[in-house]
């Protein structure tokens, strides 16, 4: 069957496998910092927990969630990506991740971040599907911007 | 009848005929024919409403009920008659109980405002379904927020049809309105408002009937239902945004507040006090739309030219041929398999969200709704976070409910 080329790049098979098997899924027992975020356009809801570790490592990550195939792949390989970053790396891939998607330049990505980022690029054909794709991405910086909805222990 | 109107027997509707009035079904979309079905969104408008806004912005155009010159006098005329062609569209008894409005929300907001909220004590409630639309949600919402009402909600059964005898429960002394959708956006469940009205009279209640989507497939005949307030909206009609129009019983007129307070609504204001202008002039402050009052007037023309009983048994013919070439995705679960239900198909797909089901029918060229239709406690209802909805309009086909039966089954290929 033929496919739109466009189609193909946005449901590739790395980001359906994400979707269906996504990574670091649940909730986090002993979080330092949580976000919520919420598109009320659709629906979707995302919950992430993170522990903040010495010198500003992420030490652990997690999310919760409920939505389409792009924004629970997205947040699923954000997951991935940042855990074991501190959190002016994590801050950095964000704003890289944040121009990939809107098909502007990622200036400042490292090579191999800007390789794993790539599959969600596809998103930027699909001007109303860009906020899908970064749902998670806003929540993770709200998180560690507002981190005082987290949990003290 | 004159032997003229009997030889001009009602021809069966033509879909293809009423097509060429539609420009914009000759589009393409990413290279594909468009599918346009999400009318029960917004339609699109024929020719013939887009050149009346025309004729009439370019010829005959001033403000109204202001200037003594020649064009405030055609316009307000014209804007005049639009409010009479709405009267005749809902066989109201009078123009008088016809307030023009920026659409359904607009509408129902009145209501809410001037009619119900200076009725409001704390604890008295308002009887609505879980199947209402927000705009037949929100505005009774503040009324629980600034005036303490409650809201009784009434549920649908699994194939959404609506429960009356549990409505009529819900009724008590302290229920101020019944607010109700007279066809539902989401499951195209079509709500048996007569009986609604009779059961809630007979308790002293009036009835509010969101007819948005209802009036755009069947006739409506207000006094039949003896209804209360009913509300419609333009650009589902076929006709231009910013414009729909509230039907008020003129038993309640007098006693309705103002709502917007401007021009044109008043009667004389000085420094000290402010009198207000009969109805509807009262609850139109500021410039109507009135190049739009124009518009709806040709889309309930042009509506009114067809004959409505063809077209509502074509909509329903695609309604049904869809509902049976659905039942062949076992993956595919519709959601609203009520009786006499109007021409819309929701559905949820198995391991599909509705927006990536909805993302690759749009580069098929098929337009469909996806998510929550602002219908929320609808969705929690039927513990769905979305749904994808196909609405059928008077200009869809049975080949453009196989070019979506086709995109679907592609999806499933891609996202399955």
């Amino acid at each position: 069957m033929m496919m739109d080329d466009s189609l193909r790049e946005l449901y590739q098979e790395v980001i359906l496998d994400h979707s269906r098997h996504p990574r670091h899924f649940g909730a986090l027992e002993g979080a330092t910092h949580v976000g919520e975020g919420h598109n009320p356009l659709c629906g979707d809801r995302v919950k992430i927990y993170l522990v903040l570790g010495k010198d500003n490592h992420i030490a652990d990550i997690k999310f919760e969630g409920k939505g389409c195939a792009i924004s629970q792949a997205s947040a699923s390989l954000m997951t991935d990506m940042l855990v074991g970053r501190t959190v002016g790396e994590a801050e950095k891939l964000m704003g890289g991740f944040l121009h990939l998607v809107k098909g502007e330049d990622a200036n400042g990505l490292d090579e191999e971040d800007r390789e794993r980022l790539d599959v969600m690029a596809g998103v930027s054909a699909f001007p109303m599907r860009v906020k899908c794709a970064t749902l998670a991405w806003h929540t993770m910086k709200s998180a560690l911007e507002g981190g005082a909805t987290a949990k003290s222990e | 009848m004159s032997a003229e109107a009997k030889i001009r027997a009602p021809a069966a509707f033509d879909p293809e005929a009423a097509r060429s009035d539609f420009e914009i079904l000759g589009r393409k979309i990413y290279g594909k024919k468009l599918v346009y079905l999400d009318s029960a969104a917004s339609a699109q408008k024929p020719r013939q409403v887009l050149d009346a806004m025309r004729d009439f912005a370019a010829n005959d155009y001033a403000n109204v009920h202001r200037g003594v010159h020649y064009l405030s006098a055609k316009s307000t005329e014209a804007y005049e008659n639009a409010r009479e062609a709405v009267r005749r569209f809902l066989n109201a008894g009078s123009a008088e109980e016809i307030v023009f409005t920026k659409g359904g929300t607009e509408a129902i907001n009145l209501v809410a405002s001037s009619f119900v909220a200076p009725l409001i004590q704390p604890g008295d409630e308002i009887v609505l379904s879980v199947m209402e639309h927000h705009s037949n949600i929100v505005p009774w919402h503040f009324l629980r927020e600034r005036q303490g009402a409650v809201l009784k909600w009434v549920d649908v059964a699994d194939d959404g049809s609506l429960d009356v005898d549990a409505l009529e429960r819900a009724i008590d002394p302290k229920t101020r309105l019944v607010a109700i959708t007279h066809m539902s956006n989401v499951l195209g469940t079509v709500t048996p408002l007569k009986e609604i009205v009779t059961r809630a009279h007979a308790k002293g209640v009036p009835v509010l009937a969101d007819g948005c989507q209802a009036a755009v497939h069947g006739r409506v005949d207000v006094r039949d239902l003896d209804i209360d307030f009913y509300a419609i909206t333009g650009h589902k009609l076929y006709g231009p945004t910013g414009i729909g129009a509230l039907y008020c019983k003129r038993a309640h007129l007098k006693a309705m507040r103002p709502y917007n307070g401007g021009g044109e609504m008043i009667r004389e204001v000085t420094r000290a006090n402010v009198t207000y202008a009969d109805p509807p002039a009262r609850f139109e402050a500021g410039t109507p739309p009135i190049i739009e009052a124009v518009g709806l007037e040709a889309a309930l023309a042009y509506l009114s030219a067809l004959d409505r009983d063809a077209v509502r048994a074509h909509e329903h013919d695609l309604l049904t041929y869809a509902r049976d070439r659905v039942r062949d995705f076992n993956w595919l679960r519709v959601i609203g398999d009520a009786p006499g239900k109007g021409a819309i198909l929701s559905f949820e797909a198995d391991g599909m969200h509705a927006h990536d089901l909805a993302t690759i029918l749009d580069r098929e060229g098929v337009a469909v709704r996806a998510g929550h239709h602002c219908a929320q406690v609808l969705m929690e209802r039927f513990c769905v976070a979305s749904t994808t909805r196909a609405s059928f309009a008077l200009y869809n086909t049975r080949a453009e409910v196989d070019a979506m039966i086709a995109a679907l089954a592609k999806a499933r290929d891609i996202l399955g």
